[in-house]
Parts: structure tokens; C-alpha cells; sequence
């Protein structure tokens, strides 16, 4: 199975509302997603400028698809259903 | 202490953006739909609902524009008089910590209690232990008087079911010193005379009801209302808080205004330097130790705790005031504003004259964000003076003790020691040092745990700014080298 694409944006204002939080991931992945995800921190991904705004930061994609005022509560959700559908697909 | 992830410090950082683009829009003529905007009327409410949301909204703007709960003297009174009232102020008011008192959720006070798990068993030594014959058994189980508990926690020590928890109040808990406490409604008070303004019980609330004031209104009046010289100071620390090269950080803060910006570990390395010599002439006097001095929160604490440590406390000053004397020695007329991760520097700045401003990195984020600025945009500009390796290294645990060894190395005897996080035990243990000595002389002491790169102010995760900051270590010179 392909890693999930974590790619937190830390461009400055995402950073500031609050990415930095999650990128605890990095540093303390919950056991069973530790071999199945790969984070990685990007520059700005332009998502505020794009009519979003930065209110709606810190923003997160997972295998691309984007998490609006992304927490780290809201970005393991994500990678746990993205997990459960590629199983069910596999059955 | 809470972990750097919650809610609660996300909506501090929102709040200081909102007032900063306030400022920008229309100097705060519509700060009051703010709050209203952060909590509409379909909103799922924080609290017990969005009215109450939206008054905490006011208060924490309030604190961000420079004003504690505390001096609301008309509840009518609107954010945007505030707002003009901050920008008339010649000179900032005192740093102090507050508590908005009602988003204070009154813990319940710090106590013992006997859970279901309680199997009401026959060695009872929980019964036989208590000092104050406080339990009983009731129903079967056991019950602790509260009128009569002394907190001792023997109870929980000793019942083999673990039954006993100890319920905190994180603020209590986290203050090293005692300095907040509960009034007969429950609700928390700082003490102000006995504050380190360390700002860990403003960490540790779940429910973010700890406001400090900030200066940030002040010093945007500054650089956009008045012709004087703005000159930012950049605390070491800096390093890693933004996810650029540190010279963009530096063009960051250029763009939003600021003429000038000086590296503060510059005067790290005249810190180093006095303090080595100090500890060489202590040592030949025949003294048993020496403590750090750098950190604000720990010396106040050691003035007002723990009388009897401050003669093992060095006397020299903190990079920070080395690097404003430096700085006003060059550009007496100008402004210096120092930009750190720390809450009892702005206490420290309030003795040095050569400090007119102090501002965290949360803060000048929160300008970038509100000015529209994008760090990775900017132009990479120079610090004027360069700094060595070690100075570089002061906000890391160990950092202070190992600059001051790097230059005693050969002169006298060096053992270093470091207490890592100013806690209870911490400050108890400081206390034995005093009375009956150390094994080390040299006792490097950081209130926060992990450095200044985990203080209160900071926005970046502390292990990965930590990482960045041994990179751009590794890139300075050694001092020794250095003119």
C-alpha cells in the first residue's frame, strides 16, 4: 500500500494559526499509522489567497484533498477513513 | 502543563492577527463586530453559549490591545474606544498577568477523592494512614472529610487499588511559586507582588481564561503613526520559530516596518564573556557555586522566593541588555523593541531604560499574518552584528552553562549543572543548594522546560525549533575565534 501524503502547509500564516501543532505528528504518530503515512511540511500551497482566506488556516492536504482549519484531531479522522476505504476497496 | 496542542493558545494567536488587521483596516473603527464574526449566530458554542463566547472575544481583544479584564470600569465601553485609547498612550502600561474572571472556570479546589473503584476492604490503610483522621467509611466505602483533609496525598500512596485521585487546578499547579490563587468564589487572582510572570499557569488553563497585556498595538503606532526609528531585537531564539531562513525572518520584519534588526545573541556573547569572568574570580574567592542570571523569570523568582540563593546568583546582566546598550550606544534616538519567547522579559524590560518595547514571536507572527506578509516572499537581509556559535546556543537547556565553560576551560574547575524548568521541586531544590551547598559550581537555571525555545511566547514546536536552532549553531564560529 502507497504511503498517505500528509503535507502540512507552513507557509506563514498557516504557521502562525497554528500549524506548528500538527506537525507534532512528526514527532509522536500514533502507533498503527506510523508505517502508513508520510508528513511532510510545505511551502504556502496558496489555499488563503485562493478566496479561502487565512482565517479558514491552518490547512492540511491529505493524499490532496484539503482540510480547512485543520487540527490534529481533524487531519488523523481524515487519514483513518482514507485507510478504511482503500481496505474495504481491497476486499 | 496542557501540551502545546489545544484550542485554547490557537485562539490566542487568532485573537492578536484579528486586532492586527483591525488595526490595518481602520484603526479599530469596526473592532467590535470582531468577536461577533469569530462566534455568528449558528456557531457551535465554546462555552455555555455564543453570548458568553463573544464577552471572553472582548475581553482577550482588550488584552491584546494592552488591557487587563481588570480595568473595565464601564462594561459599555467598546473595543474601538479601547483601540483609540491604545493608540493615544505615550508609553505602554506595565506587563502584568490577569485572569478574565468569567471565562475562570473555578476548578474545583485542588483536593483528594475516593473513586467507585473503592472496595471498602478490611486493611482500610487509607483510615490507618491519614494523618488527620480524615476518612471515614460510608456505605461501604471510604470518604474523606474535606474540612479536615490536608492534602498530604497518603491516602493515594497507599491504597492498593488506586482508588484515590488527586483532582488538580492546572494553574495552581503549574505556578512554581503560589503567586494564583482562588478568592471565596472560586475564582483564580495573581498575586502580583509575588509573580515571576514566567507565564506557565497562562499555558496550563484548559480554558485560556489567563490574558497578559501586550504591547503589540503600541509598537504598530510606532512604525506606522510617528516618524521615530523602530529597531526590532531578535532574541535567539528566533531561530526555528518561522519555517524560513532566519535573514528572510529578518526582511519580514523590515517589511512590516521595522528599520532596523539586531541579533540579540550578540550580546550573548558579552553575557558569556562577564559571566566566565565572574565565575573564575567567585571560584578563587573560594565559593561553592554560581547560578545563571539570564533567565528574568528565575532571577525574580530567586529575589523574591528564595532570598537565600541570591547571593550565589550572578550579577551580570542578560543578553538582552547588553544587546540595547550596544544598540542605543550606536542609534541613541531610535526605538528598541525586543522580540522574544518570553513574558518576564517584558517585567525585566520594565528596570532597562535601554528596552523600550518587548514583543513575543506569537505577536510579530500575528503582524506578518495581519499585514499580509509571506516570509518566504521576502528578501533575505543581514543581521548588523554576527554572533558565535555559543551565543547562538543560549536558548537551549544547557546552552548558558556550556557558552560560560567554553570560555573558563583551563581556568578553573567547571562542573556544570542544569536545572531544566522551573518547577516546585525545582525551586525546593534550589533551595537546598543554598543552605547546604552543591556538588557543581556552575548551576544553569531555565525556567521554561527545554529552554527558551519552549517559552510561553513561542509559536514553532519546540523539538523542531530546537533542531534548527543546533543547525545554525553548527554554523556559528566559536567564540574563542572571534575579535
Amino acid at each position: 500500500m502507497e504511503k498517505i501524503q500528509v503535507k502540512i502547509c507552513a507557509g506563514t500564516a498557516c504557521f502562525v494559526m497554528g500549524a506548528p501543532q500538527i506537525q507534532a505528528l512528526e514527532f509522536s504518530t500514533p502507533e498503527d499509522l506510523a508505517d502508513k503515512i508520510e508528513v511532510t511540511e510545505v511551502r504556502c500551497m496558496n489555499h488563503c489567497s485562493q478566496g479561502k482566506g487565512y482565517n479558514k488556516g491552518p490547512f492540511v492536504e491529505v493524499n490532496g484533498e484539503v482540510i480547512e482549519e485543520a487540527t490534529m484531531e481533524k487531519v488523523i479522522t481524515k487519514i483513518r477513513d482514507l485507510i478504511a476505504k482503500e481496505e474495504e476497496e481491497k476486499c | 502543563m496542557l501540551i502545546p496542542k489545544n484550542y485554547a493558545n490557537q485562539m490566542r494567536s487568532r485573537i492578536l492577527v484579528k486586532v492586527v488587521e483591525s488595526f490595518y483596516k481602520d484603526r479599530f473603527e469596526s473592532a467590535d463586530e470582531i468577536p461577533i464574526e469569530m462566534r455568528p449566530k449558528d456557531y457551535d458554542s465554546s462555552r455555555c453559549c455564543i453570548y458568553k463566547d463573544r464577552a471572553i472575544l472582548k475581553y482577550r481583544m482588550m488584552a491584546a490591545m494592552g488591557f487587563t479584564p481588570q480595568e473595565e470600569t464601564n462594561e459599555a465601553k467598546q473595543l474601538k474606544d479601547y483601540g483609540k485609547e491604545a493608540l493615544k498612550r505615550q508609553n505602554h502600561a506595565k506587563s502584568c498577568l490577569a485572569v478574565i474572571d468569567i471565562a475562570c472556570s473555578a476548578c474545583v479546589k485542588s483536593q483528594y477523592m475516593v473513586t467507585d473503584a473503592c472496595r471498602g476492604c478490611f486493611a482500610r490503610p487509607c483510615v490507618m494512614n491519614c494523618p488527620k483522621q480524615a476518612i471515614s467509611i460510608i456505605n461501604g466505602r471510604s470518604h474523606i472529610n474535606p474540612d479536615l483533609c490536608v492534602s498530604c496525598g497518603k491516602c493515594l500512596e497507599v491504597c492498593p487499588y488506586h482508588a484515590v485521585v488527586k483532582l488538580p487546578v492546572p494553574c495552581e499547579e503549574a505556578c512554581p511559586v503560589g503567586a494564583i490563587r482562588k478568592d471565596e468564589h472560586g475564582v483564580e487572582h495573581i498575586n502580583e507582588e509575588t509573580c515571576i510572570s514566567c507565564g506557565k499557569c497562562l499555558q496550563s488553563c484548559p480554558f485560556g481564561a489567563i490574558v497578559e497585556r501586550s504591547q503589540l498595538v503600541d509598537v504598530l503606532n510606532l512604525i506606522h503613526n510617528t516618524d521615530k526609528k523602530v529597531v526590532a531585537m531578535l532574541a535567539p531564539a528566533v531561530v526555528g520559530q518561522f519555517p524560513f531562513e532566519i535573514n528572510q525572518v529578518v526582511g519580514a520584519l523590515k517589511k512590516i516596518g521595522f528599520d532596523d534588526v539586531v541579533e540579540v545573541a550578540a550580546g550573548a556573547d558579552v553575557t558569556s564573556k562577564n559571566e566566565a569572568a565572574e565565575f573564575i574570580e567567585r571560584m578563587k574567592e573560594g565559593k561553592s557555586f554560581m547560578t545563571t542570571s539570564c533567565c528574568p523569570a528565575y532571577y525574580r523568582a530567586a529575589e523574591v522566593h528564595i532570598p537565600e540563593l541570591k547571593p550565589f546568583v550572578s550579577n551580570t546582566k542578560t543578553p538582552m541588555y547588553y544587546a540595547a546598550e550596544m544598540l542605543k550606544k550606536e542609534q541613541p534616538d531610535c526605538v528598541s523593541v525586543f522580540v522574544g519567547p518570553c513574558l518576564a522579559k517584558r517585567s525585566e524590560a520594565e528596570y532597562d531604560p535601554n528596552v523600550d518595547y518587548v514583543l513575543t514571536f506569537e505577536e510579530i507572527g500575528a503582524m506578518f499574518v495581519g499585514a499580509g506578509v509571506e516570509i518566504g516572499d521576502c528578501e533575505q537581509a543581514q543581521f548588523a552584528k554576527v554572533s558565535s556559535a555559543q551565543g547562538r546556543n543560549y536558548p537551549l537547556s544547557g546552552g548558558v552553562a556550556g557558552a560560560v565553560g567554553n570560555l573558563v576551560e583551563g581556568e578553573v574547575e567547571f562542573r556544570p549543572e542544569r536545572i531544566d524548568g522551573l518547577s516546585k521541586e525545582n525551586i525546593k531544590l534550589l533551595k537546598k543548594y543554598a543552605t547546604k551547598g552543591s556538588e557543581n559550581n556552575m548551576i544553569e537555571v531555565m525556567c521554561c522546560e527545554g529552554g527558551c525555545i519552549a517559552g510561553p511566547g513561542c509559536i514553532a514546536l519546540a523539538k523542531k525549533a530546537a533542531r534548527q536552532v543546533e543547525t545554525y549553531v553548527a554554523q556559528g564560529v566559536n567564540q574563542k575565534d572571534m575579535k
